[in-house]
């Protein structure tokens, strides 16, 4: 996620401190992983020196977390920019599971039980998040269920290749 | 009670040469909702409707509170099932001449609760079910999601200790059937009834506390052998 162009995004709406950017952030964007100090004023200083934000006041007293940081033209056609593009669909192509299937299969290790195992550990997940989802907000049912959506696609997947195991092993040890 | 409320022990069951069932077992707790899951045939309806008393195995054990429920008579059983299960299905459970009040009234009655009390009851289930508008409509008048919900409202109405689901969201898309979800599972575990949920789908397995794959008539719980 760019930290960067939702910064200026954020901004939009108004001038912030420092601090101010980073709570904002953590509430809307950060729940699970908020950000660190250093990323912030790193960041903040890579905008500022490309021209995107600006210094907009400073209160007395020592520090970065004294300025107020305001969204320049420039920036707005950034965000403008990056909100337009679409991201990269995520082929998922290099599958961790997949690779550990075949070698399983390969090595003469149960392949049932690494998919029983995995399938496990994905619903086990789902149901903290099911659990998670339905104590929370609105933003948490949506954050969640982009989460459960792609465990479910994965566990799909652990079905349909839990039920071609035989086919895979010859296609694989032959 | 310490022990387990409902207990199949390693079951068999046959229809004609198919095996459905070949070795299930599962163990459910007061309060506990618990999913089964599996390939399209695996036994999953078949294990249900054994722990429930609809079907009787060929072998094994189904013991509910220490009592055999394969040995009791069918009027014992049925008085079991009307007494402390409730039963909702993937559709078509609903009776179309009665209104949805008078439809989630029907197993009060069917206990001989008078009229006005058993429907007094009802409205309060439709109430929790977020269908209270749908008390004077009939079943043909009504979506797919809300008569699930008029259907989950009828299976709590008696305050069932164990609440048998089969694909509960399975004609259902997946906004509805999550709310279906949210509702039935918030609603049992406010009355600590246990659930017995068969589904295919993760995302409403979910919900359960605990799941059991059942392949090739086999269960395996995942919880216990991971
Ligand atoms: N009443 C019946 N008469 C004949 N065969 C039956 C009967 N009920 C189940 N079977 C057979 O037993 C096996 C298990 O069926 P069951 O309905 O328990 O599967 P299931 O896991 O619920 O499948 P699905 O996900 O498709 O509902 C199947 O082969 C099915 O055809
Ligand atoms: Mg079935």
């Amino acid at each position: 996620m760019s930290i960067g162009q939702t910064f200026l995004g954020l901004l939009e709406a108004g001038p912030r401190h420092g601090y101010d950017l980073k709570r904002a952030y953590d509430d809307r964007f950060g729940r699970d992983r908020p950000l660190h100090y250093g990323q912030v004023y790193a960041t903040l200083s890579r905008l500022l020196k490309n021209g995107l934000v600006e210094v907009d006041g400073t209160e007395p007293g020592e520090g970065p977390e004294r300025k107020r940081y305001a969204v320049t033209d420039a920036g707005v056609t950034d965000v403008q920019r990056w909100l337009a593009s679409p991201e990269k669909p995520d082929p998922y192509l290099q599958s961790t599971l997949y690779t550990k299937v075949v070698l399983a299969l390969v090595t003469g290790r149960p392949a049932n039980d690494l998919l029983d195992t995995q399938r496990a550990e994905h619903l086990r997940l789902m149901r903290e998040l099911t659990r998670r989802k339905n104590d929370g907000d609105l933003a948490d049912q949506l954050v969640c269920d982009h989460a459960l959506f792609h465990l479910e696609a994965d566990l799909r997947w652990l079905e349909l290749t839990a039920a071609r195991l035989d086919d895979l092993r010859r296609a694989v040890t032959s | 009670m310490t022990g387990p409320l409902l207990v199949a022990d390693d079951l068999h069951r046959s229809f004609g040469p198919t095996p459905a069932l070949a070795g299930a077992s599962l163990s459910v707790a007061a309060g506990e909702i618990v999913s089964i899951m599996g390939p399209s045939g695996s036994g999953k309806s078949t294990l249900l409707h054994c722990l429930a008393g609809i079907v009787s195995p060929d072998s094994g054990r189904v013991a509910y509170q220490d009592r055999d429920v394969v040995a009791m008579s069918d009027r014992e059983r049925s008085a079991l099932r009307r007494s402390q299960f409730g039963f909702v299905f993937q559709f078509g459970q609903l009776v179309p001449e009665l209104t949805c009040l008078e439809n989630v009234a029907l197993p009060l009655r069917l206990e001989r609760v008078r009229r006005s009390e058993a429907e007094r009851r009802a409205k309060d289930w439709l109430d929790r079910l977020e269908v209270t508008e749908l008390a004077g409509k009939r079943p043909g008048e009504i979506s797919g999601g809300q008569g699930q919900r008029v259907a989950v409202a009828r299976a709590l109405v008696t305050a069932p200790r164990v609440i048998f689901a089969d694909e509960p969201t399975g004609a259902l898309d997946s906004l509805n059937g999550e709310r279906v979800m949210r509702l039935l599972t918030g609603a049992a575990r406010d009355t600590r009834a246990a659930v017995v949920l068969v589904t295919h789908e993760a995302r409403v397995a979910a919900y359960a506390d605990r799941e059991v794959v059942v392949r090739d008539g086999r269960t395996r719980d995942l919880a216990r052998t991971a």
